[in-house]
């Protein structure tokens, strides 16, 4: 059988900065110039024909190189495979194309990360806070938001 | 006079948080033409506890207590998908009987869970008396839940390498009688609804859903395939010795509601199939892996043996430790996909944990799902694709 | 058939037996045995209500079994489950909607302290919001204790009605912050 990441080494070259198998997960690390690429190709090739975004998130290395990751968790329903590819993005510009064009599930996803992490997605339709109420400061899964840090308790309803 | 002149504005409509179909968690803010809605906006967060935040802050088996909260209907099988991600990363296997034990609770567990759905959400059509047939029986799963872990809820059950403690002696005789009396139950509350006259009205062909669009929208359990799509995680990627079980993976054709419901009740059959296999497999032996990397050294050598103190000593006071790394685990929970992204950067915390609850891309189609439809409808709609907000918040 | 109603034995029955109260333990005793609950059921504590009130547990035995969604309806706020900051000011809302009398219980360790979520999220404790009745512990609470509470409220309506300080019954496991 043909994996997963030598297909994809094949189409991008050098574009697949980095790639790994633990666990069983194949994984790849691309540019976040060539995401949406990789992303467009993964979910459209019939060889790979990875069409549910199961999970997005983002993690923060917070004192690397670039800063935040950005990891796509990609499923097969009709071959039956997984595929994680992740992204690193800098603290300055923490920066991704949006995929909701091609998976709708990531509109929410992508709110998350930006509510909980502070990634922007360019071009999402509604990019706002999903999790937490509209007036609070910063991204609490941040490495240097403190757990217990506590903000004021907001204002009755609002329309969203 | 013309149909035209009795044309009103559309209205807006608030409903939720504090509603009683809401769960008291969602809310949903939808544009109404009469009683038809036409746009719909669903708003989340109104119980977002901080699960990832904490994890990060505490040792590897710190987490599991958490876990029990993010599908409250079904805490077991949030234990497992997690310990079992752990155990991927770390890279040790369980013993047998350990796994058999996994599954009975898992399936148990999808039984609770389907039927609080069904059950509560009946009730929100209507029909009450469903409601009491299935609390009868959820009880007795809940008594037997308690006394193989000591809560009925919150059970914290598994550890990273096995489970905390072994059946009591008469569990298997206790569980054989248990599940004859959820077929019965399911007998007659299908018996009830099926061919019901006003169930069918108000569920059949109410927000239906096209397979493609379901995936594309990350649908994944008995909603995904009550579209037809036969996407099971305990089939596609068995876990705890599902491969040796023989069951069948009910499908539904149009994902509508009411093929919503009908999968739920075609699976409670299916567990209470696997269970009975499980009861026959099961054998005894540990329930906890020998690995020293996870499990505590029995208490006899910890006494004489310098090594297994310090192992003892080690595991109490720093945990479990596994190598650098990341780790995606899904397992298949009552409402789909649950899975686990675990980062380890090698200490005894986990650098990130991500939960991939089920429910999340459920609720964010909602509004597709009822864009249209009549607004008691929306109610029974919500009802069938059973959010539940510890694990859409998290 | 008809029923024959027979008048002469029941004024008998009243004429022969007499009751004296004051009113407001008259008041009371009836306000005791009519609860009206709204439960604000946000998480895992409102699983065991739906346990509470099955036929099981049957909260019905202690006069108080017909929910209300209402806030209007309902004079008894059972917050079920963590409240967060997001749900705050809609707690703080459903409960300036009900009308007097009203009382509130805490269920569960969430509501009550904010359990084991110390985080940026979580609200520790809800009479940071709005005043409480009857605190009860357990992370969930059994049943059984929702039933108890239950009776702790009634017990304490009757205290209030005659003019003594009530109890508290189930102490806050930590002191209240502001």
């Amino acid at each position: 059988m043909v994996k997963l990441i030598d297909i994809f080494k094949k189409n991008f070259q050098a574009d697949i900065l980095d790639s790994h198998e633990q666990q069983g997960n194949e994984t790849i690390v691309v540019s976040p110039e060539r995401l949406h690429d990789v992303l467009g190709f993964a979910k459209n090739d019939p060889e790979t024909l990875l069409n549910a975004l199961m999970d997005l998130c983002a993690v923060d290395y917070l004192g690397q190189g670039p800063r935040f990751e950005v990891v796509y968790h990609l499923y097969s329903t009709s071959k039956n495979h997984r595929l994680r590819i992740k992204t690193r993005v800098p603290e300055e510009n923490p920066k991704v194309k949006t995929c909701v064009d091609l998976w709708k599930s990531a509109d929410w996803f992508e709110r998350e990360a930006w509510d909980m992490l502070g990634i922007v997605f360019e071009g999402h339709p509604n990019l706002k806070r999903l999790l937490l109420f509209d007036g609070f400061e910063g991204h609490p899964l941040r490495k240097d938001y403190k757990i217990n840090r506590r903000q004021k308790i907001p204002e009755p309803l609002e329309r969203p | 006079m013309s149909e035209g002149d009795f044309k009103t504005k559309n209205m807006y409509l608030n409903i939720g948080p504090s509603h009683p179909t809401m769960h008291g968690t969602l809310r949903i803010f939808a544009e109404m033409d009469g009683e038809r809605i036409v746009s719909s906006v669903a708003e989340m967060g109104y119980l977002h506890r901080g699960f990832e935040k904490h994890s990060e802050a505490g040792t590897y088996t710190q987490v599991i207590p958490y876990t029990d909260r993010l599908n409250y209907v079904s805490p077991l099988m949030n234990n497992v998908g997690y310990c079992m991600a752990v155990e991927k990363l770390i890279g040790c296997e369980i013993p047998e009987r350990a796994q058999t034990i996994r599954v009975i609770i898992c399936e148990l567990s999808r039984i609770t869970d389907h039927l609080v759905c069904i059950g509560t959400n009946v009730v929100d059509l209507g029909a009450l008396t469903n409601f009491w047939y299935y609390f009868n029986v959820r009880e007795k799963i809940y008594d037997f839940i308690e006394k193989i872990c000591g809560a009925r809820l919150t059970t914290n059950y598994t550890r990273i390498g096995g489970v905390s403690r072994d059946l009591y002696p008469e569990a298997v005789a206790e569980l054989a009688a248990i599940i004859k009396d959820v077929q019965l139950a399911t007998k007659e509350v299908r018996g009830l609804l099926e061919r019901n006259k006003i169930f069918v009205d108000r569920t059949l062909g109410i927000a239906p859903i096209s397979q493609e669009e379901a995936i594309n929208y990350g649908f994944t359990g008995p909603c995904l395939r009550a579209t037809g799509c036969d996407y099971d995680v305990r089939k596609s990627e068995p876990y705890c010795g599902y491969e040796n079980y023989d069951f069948d993976i009910p499908v539904g054709e149009d994902g509508d509601t009411y093929d919503r419901f009908l999968v739920r009740f075609e699976e409670i059959n299916q567990s209470i199939r696997i269970i009975e296999q499980a009861i026959s497999k099961l054998r005894p032996g540990p329930v906890m892996t020998s690995d020293r990397r996870v499990a505590l050294p029995p208490k006899a050598e910890v006494y004489t043996n310098i090594e297994a103190l310090m192992n003892h000593f080690k595991l109490i006071y720093e945990g479990v430790r596994p190598p650098p790394g990341e780790v995606y685990s899904a397992t298949e929970a009552a409402n789909g996909e649950l899975g686990f992204y675990i980062v380890s950067d090698g200490s005894t915390n986990p650098y990130r944990v991500k939960c991939r609850p089920p429910c999340f891309p459920l609720y964010a189609a909602y509004p597709r799902l009822v864009n249209g439809v009549m607004l008691a409808d929306a109610i029974a709609v919500m009802g069938s694709i059973n959010i539940i907000a510890g694990e859409l918040d998290r | 058939m008809r029923l024959k109603v027979e008048s002469k034995k029941m004024s008998s029955v009243v004429e022969n037996n007499f009751l004296t109260t004051k009113l407001s333990e008259l008041v009371a005793w009836g306000r005791k045995n009519s609860l009206w609950p709204l439960p604000f059921g946000t998480a895992c504590c409102a699983i065991e209500f739906m346990g509470a009130v099955d036929s099981v547990f049957d909260i019905s035995r202690f006069g108080a079994e017909l929910v209300r969604f209402s806030p209007r309806q309902a004079d008894l706020l059972l917050v079920l489950g963590t409240i967060n900051y997001k749900q705050a000011p809609v707690l703080k809302k459903v409960y300036e909607q009900m009308t007097e009398p009203k009382w509130v219980v805490a269920v569960g360790s969430c509501a009550t302290c904010g359990g084991f979520y110390d985080n940026y999220s979580v609200l520790q404790g809800i009479d940071e919001v709005i005043p409480v009745d009857v605190y009860v512990p357990g992370c969930p609470p059994r049943p059984e204790s929702i039933l108890l509470a239950i009776v702790r409220l009634q017990e304490k309506i009757c205290k209030e009605a005659v003019g003594e300080k009530p109890e508290l019954y189930i102490y806050k496991p930590h002191s209240v912050r502001k």
